[in-house]
């Protein structure tokens, strides 16, 4: 088992790399002189080479990327064109946000998802299903950028239960989680539904009942177990949306998380802060992956049995 | 060659058979055509210049009525009829990024499918690289990098969704590159390309045609997203999530500025959603068994 989790750390490093030069060399095409955003458009034509050389902005892609890979493995991600302070200090003071916003987006998702996509597969057909199918198709169509919306004019502006932005206590929390949790939660349930629709007709599980096992043991100890493999991919799939559709969320509620702080660094064209937020985001999808992979092994006694 | 087309003829047949039989995939089918109506008589339901464009300041924030169906926007304009040409932009993004991401990301898929190798190794890990960044963050990325712009929007969502195209080309052409007639078509002395192209691909096109339908959903989504967070289409152009961008300041006094072009949001995904799934199930029977 430690040589699964060595192997799968080992191979997360090729696309830590990769991925950092992938954006690196996107951020790379855009047009404009950083050196004459930072000074402005009236600046000497002197003054700006000198900082291009002096940002190192004249030297070739792969140098300027082997020096940023050199910082961020030292936590320096450069520093913000907009407020002159590093973007590594500020991605990390507004990290804890963001990390908030979709832990619980994630848990309202696979707290609701798995019962209701286990209830749907094995009352198939009933009116309970046919109700969790609209709302999971509904949850899936949704943007949740518009639910958001929606939720603040409903349960904000007309009803003043909840706060229609900030982060301050609890109730600030409820509509932005809702917000990013449902579209994750609509996948979920489809995924758990039709996983143990498929399950529930193994021989093993009509042997199980042969045998005299109780329904609730079946279902929760025989399916259950083994419709969990693709439940859970689609979790760790699920959770690359979950951090794009935070970007999206934290917009509308004016959440000061990660993704905020990148909307507003685009709209400054503040590459450093960009290249940063985006890189974070990727190496966190990376590590979820992963830890999703290890998880695999957990549930899948075959995949443990491979690396002992 | 007779009998090859019969054969293609009544497979299509026997297809679209099965998915008339599907009640909710006809229905997405139903609303897509009227939704193609709309893009495609947009300029006949409603004109341009004088109604999607232009200022009418005191009809500013009207409620829905008979004369604006879905009310007026914050510069007197009729989002009915912005909706409708809307629907155009939001369409043509979403055909032309999904066919960026079908050419691309088909190509390398099927490179990497059959030559298998060293080829699939290279342009795999490459995909991996391009996966390990959400969708959504790279297409941001992209258009924050080349500037906004329908173009730059289309290029950005069609690159996002390659490689997801790539691992299912791949895996079809995988799965019927050692069949018979690939075979025989080497032995009569066809090129590579020619047996990918020619007879590899038009057999294994049930996966892409679901995928292309349901990434069409997806790539509306993501435009909706740019355009909502400033970085698609642009103002005065309608586009939906431009639209909800903009009626985010009036939600208390004129909520249907947002509830309308989402709503159109809503239902054209949900479409694309149903009849993806009705084709999944008539192209493939055994997965709905």
């Amino acid at each position: 088992m430690h040589k699964y989790v060595i192997k799968r750390l080992i191979m997360l490093i090729p696309v830590v790399i990769g991925v950092s030069f992938l954006v690196f060399f996107i951020m790379s095409l855009a047009p404009g002189d950083t050196a004459r955003m930072i000074l402005g458009e009236d600046a000497p034509i002197e003054a700006i080479e000198a900082l291009n050389e002096e940002l190192g902005l004249n030297d070739p892609l792969l140098i300027r990327y082997g020096r940023y890979m050199l910082g961020l493995a030292h936590g320096d991600l450069g520093t913000s064109y907009k407020s002159g302070r590093s973007v590594f200090s500020e991605v990390v003071s507004r990290f804890p946000d963001t990390l908030k916003l979709a832990f619980w987006g994630m848990v309202f998702a696979i707290v609701l998802s798995i019962p209701i996509g286990i209830i749907s597969a094995t009352k198939q057909y009933s009116l309970t299903d046919s109700i969790s199918m609209v709302f999971a198709l509904l949850g899936v169509a949704t943007p949740n950028f518009w639910l958001g919306l929606m939720l603040i004019i409903g349960f904000s502006l007309h009803l003043r239960w909840f706060p229609s932005g900030g982060s301050e206590g609890w109730k600030s929390l409820v509509l932005p989680v809702i917000t990013l949790g449902t579209g994750c939660m609509a996948n979920i349930t489809r995924t758990t539904r039709s996983s143990m629709l498929e399950v529930i007709r193994q021989d093993y599980i009509r042997t199980a009942k042969a045998k005299g096992v109780g329904s609730r043991s079946v279902i929760y100890k025989h399916a259950l177990k083994n419709a969990l493999i693709p439940v859970v991919t689609v979790i760790g799939l699920q959770f690359g949306s979950l951090l794009g559709g935070a970007v999206l969320t934290e917009t509308v509620f004016s959440w000061p998380g990660v993704g905020t702080y990148l909307v507003n660094s685009i709209k400054a064209k503040d590459t450093p802060a960009v290249l940063g937020c985006v890189i974070i985001f990727s190496i966190c999808f990376s590590i979820v992956n992963l830890c999703v992979d290890i998880l695999y092994a957990y549930i899948d006694p075959r995949i443990k049995s491979k690396y002992k | 060659m007779e009998n090859q087309r019969a054969k293609k003829r009544s497979m299509a047949v026997e297809v679209w058979q099965r998915l008339a039989r599907n009640k909710m995939a006809m229905l997405g089918l139903a609303i897509l055509i009227v939704l193609a109506l709309c893009a495609i008589f947009a300029d006949v339901i409603a004109d341009y210049d004088t109604k999607v464009v232009a200022q009418h300041i005191p009809e500013r924030l009207q409620a829905p009525s008979a004369e604006h169906w879905f009310g007026t926007d914050e510069f007197g304009r009729d989002i009915f009829a912005r909706m409708v040409h809307g629907s155009r932009v939001s369409l043509v993004v979403g055909l032309i990024s999904v066919s960026v991401s079908l050419i691309a990301g088909g190509t390398l898929g099927a490179f990497a499918g059959y030559y298998g190798g060293r080829v699939d190794n290279v342009i795999m890990r490459v995909m991996d690289i391009f996966l390990a960044v959400p969708s959504i963050l790279l297409a941001i990325t992209i258009v924050a990098a080349l500037g906004t712009s329908l173009v730059n929007v289309m290029l950005a969502i069609g690159i996002s969704g390659t490689p997801g195209f790539a691992r299912i080309v791949r895996a079809a052409v995988m799965s019927v590159k050692d069949q018979e007639f690939v075979e025989s078509s080497r032995a009569i002395g066809a090129s590579n390309a020619t047996i990918i192209f020619r007879e590899i691909i038009p057999n294994c096109m049930a996966p892409i045609i679901v995928q292309a339908t349901l990434s069409v959903a997806g790539a509306i989504l993501s435009t909706a997203s740019l355009s909502f967070i400033g970085l698609g289409v642009q103002p005065p152009d309608p586009e939906w999530g431009a639209m909800l961008s903009s009626g985010r300041n009036f939600l208390r006094d004129a909520m249907h500025l947002t509830l309308f072009p989402g709503l159109a949001i809503v239902i054209t995904i949900l479409a694309l959603n149903l009849l993806g799934d009705g084709l999944r199930d008539a192209l493939d029977p055994r997965l709905k068994q």
